[in-house]
């Protein structure tokens, strides 16, 4: 059995009066790539992004190998660790967005490089030539020196995936990579995901794409209305769901 | 510091710069109406394809906004005479302050113009109106409701401009409130409620205009 | 035998070119002063708290809702009036200043505003502290969105130099009305001064929009 790499355990989340998350409870280990679905509303994004702290959480504990994320709770208190710990934290996940939110004035190799040298603190040559290995990667090598206003949107959104990976950070998370995206341009992302993992990356996909869910997740996460109603094997999840919610999302789903 | 706070004499003289403050708004409301025709007409000019017509509004728009406005101020009260032009010293202020107007608003005019679709002018076209019909009854109809809040700012900015009258003993505001100050040597006081007068006119035109926005918004 | 224009502007070179002098640092001062000034605005209105940008928001409230020449001769009155001895010349630059330091402010403030947030969250994504962040992120965008209306600020501040002719301050269009009171060449000397002042900030405008064209990111 893989080494258990994240942890989270009774997580929980308000928007004001509103609770999005309601606990949740869930052991992620080594190399697995689990990709979360459910409806809008249902609190998966909310979740992927407690995880690298671009959301506070009031309840409950995230651990990722071992060390607590965000905040240090001994029995009843609860402390915000200092905005530099959190600053470390978040780079040891990556994660990619569905806007990409490149950095427009940078090149496609200044963006995978900022990290590695302001973070990382990498000398510029050495930071240089992994974001080029990066960037050939994920097939833009020859882009290298382009600006994302002169890349098309599956090219910038392969680039920010180089510019999380770069950062070698141990778990990956994707939220909605391809939503943005035009359906031509859809297949050369997941090709690229494909790709990290069979090396091995360990991975949380938020994602819409079913079939991709199917082929390439190890195992399928469904939410519903901040909670984890099913948790298991896609095949198994997605040809025979065990509750009358997932059922219907899946009916609901494009999916054949 | 030994100045202590007096408002007493200021408030004597209140019902004067309410007087000047009259003068402003009454300068500001008669040139920015008439720069709000030139401009509409400036601004036309400006998105037209006939060259003849670019070509002078664009000239008229880029030296009347790169000029400092109280040069032309002065040039119009004191070298004018030597042209044979004599305007008093209310006219000649609303004579520049009108031409300064046009300019600035040509160009929010222009922008609110380009920001319409051509399709509406064929569209008109199509039913028979003449140009002019188009321009009158669709496009410049359209385009106030675009540019309300723009013209907003640069109604604000051209009321505030009449203080300029001051440098030609115009009795505005600005003039008043620097003869009190001048005769009572009380200036903290005066400019205090000088500039709260300017403030609190100023916020009231935003407001003026921004219910202006809601009447003329188009139902959803 | 009517004085030649040419004789005349000859005669007057020096003075003109002292009063343009003046009216060239007094903008540079001006400028340079209040868009510091104007970048504390802008950054305490974007980030600060609650108090600070309330204070803020009354000062730049008051400032951009009075006339510019009301901003200069309260300066120069009340300055006198309360023992801190400014001559002309430093009370108008202050007034310019103040004045300039709101207009910055609201410009510094939308262009920070209108970074779409996902440029932070890639960037707290990468590990970067809110410093790095702001300087290797958010500052240059805002910097490339703002620099045209700035490059307006400071050609505005151009034209408000001429205010200053109103306390004293012997700037060009002082200089000009001198050189008036002497030749009465009023028509000739005011558009002779009208067309100096053209060509400065249409240079202003004209570098400006060589400054963007040299930064804009290719696209």
């Amino acid at each position: 059995m893989a080494k258990t790499l994240l942890e989270i355990a009774g997580l929980r989340k308000t928007y004001g009066t509103l609770e999005v998350l309601k606990g949740i409870d869930c052991q992620v280990h080594e190399g697995e790539v689990i990709a979360i679905i459910g409806s809008s509303g249902s609190g998966k994004t909310t979740l992927l992004r407690c995880i690298n702290m671009l959301e506070d959480f009031q309840g409950g504990t995230i651990s990722l190998d071992g060390e607590e994320i965000g905040y240090h709770v001994e029995g009843p208190t609860r402390r915000r660790k200092s905005e530099k710990d959190i600053a470390r934290q978040r780079a040891l996940t990556g994660m990619a967005f569905q806007q990409f939110n490149l950095f427009p004035h940078m090149t496609a190799a200044q963006n995978v490089m900022l990290g590695l040298v302001k973070v990382k603190r990498l000398p510029k040559d050495e930071a240089h030539a992994i974001a080029v290995k990066w960037l050939d990667r994920v097939g833009l090598g020859d882009r290298a020196g382009h600006y994302p206003g002169q890349l098309s949107g599956g090219q910038q959104q392969r680039v920010a995936i180089a510019r999380a990976i770069a950062m070698n950070p141990r778990l990956m998370l994707f939220d909605e990579v391809t939503s943005a995206l035009d359906p031509e341009l859809v297949g050369e992302v997941l090709q690229v995901i494909k790709g990290l993992a069979a090396d091995g990356m360990t991975m949380l996909l938020v994602t819409h794409e079913m079939r991709f869910a199917f082929e390439v997740a190890s195992r399928v996460i469904f939410m519903n209305q901040g909670v984890i109603c099913e948790d298991g094997n896609p095949r198994e999840m997605f040809v025979a769901p065990k509750t009358e919610r997932l059922a219907e999302f899946l009916k609901t789903s494009s999916f054949n | 510091m030994g100045y202590t706070l007096n408002f007493a004499v200021v408030w004597r003289n209140f019902d004067r710069l309410l007087e000047g403050l009259a003068l402003s708004l009454g300068l500001a409301v008669v040139s920015i109406l008439i720069g709000a025709a030139i401009g509409l007409a400036v601004a036309f000019a400006l998105i037209s394809k006939y060259r003849a017509a670019v070509w002078p509004a664009t000239v008229y728009v880029t030296v009347i906004r790169n000029l400092p406005i109280l040069v032309l101020v002065l040039f119009a009260y004191f070298a004018l005479p030597q042209m044979g032009v004599r305007l008093d010293k209310i006219e000649s202020f609303v004579a520049v302050l009108a031409i300064y107007s046009g300019a600035y608003l040509a160009e929010v005019f222009r922008a609110g113009l380009l920001s319409i679709p051509k399709g509406l002018t064929e569209a008109g076209l199509a039913i028979g109106l003449t140009p002019m019909q188009i321009r009158s009854t669709i496009i410049a109809p359209l385009m106030l409701r675009n540019v309300l809040p723009s013209m907003s700012s640069t109604i604000i900015s051209l009321f505030k401009d009449t203080s300029l009258a001051a440098a030609i003993a115009v009795p505005e505001l600005t003039f008043e409130a620097r003869k009190i100050n001048v005769e009572s040597f009380r200036v903290i006081e005066t400019w205090i409620v000088a500039s709260a007068l300017y403030v609190a006119t100023c916020a009231l035109i935003a407001a003026v205009m921004r219910q202006v926005e809601r009447r003329l918004a188009l139902p959803r | 035998m009517a004085p030649s224009l040419f004789d005349q502007l000859w005669l007057a070179r020096n003075v003109i070119l002292s009063g343009l002098g003046l009216t060239v640092s007094i903008s540079l001062l001006a400028i340079l002063a209040g868009s510091v000034l104007g970048v504390f605005v802008g950054l305490s209105l974007t980030y600060g708290n609650r108090w600070l940008r309330l204070v803020v928001r009354v000062y730049t409230d008051i400032i951009r809702g009075t006339p510019v020449l009301v901003l200069v001769l309260a300066s120069y009155y009340v300055s006198s009036a309360v023992g801190v001895n400014l001559d002309p010349f430093s009370a108008g630059v202050l007034a310019l200043a103040v004045f300039c330091s709101s207009h910055v402010g609201e410009i510094v403030r939308g262009g920070l505003q209108a970074i779409p947030k996902g440029q932070t969250e890639a960037a707290k994504a990468i590990g970067l502290t809110f410093g790095q962040t702001f300087a290797y992120v958010l500052w240059p965008q805002a910097l490339r969105q703002f620099l045209p209306a700035w490059v307006n600020t400071a050609a505005e501040m151009v034209k408000a130099s001429t205010l200053l002719s109103v306390i004293g301050v012997a700037e060009l269009l002082l200089r000009t009305q001198e050189i008036i009171s002497r030749n009465f060449m009023s028509l000739q000397f005011y558009f002779f001064a009208g067309a100096l002042y053209f060509v400065v900030n249409y240079g202003i405008e004209r570098f400006g929009k060589y400054v963007e064209r040299k930064t804009a990111v290719p696209s």
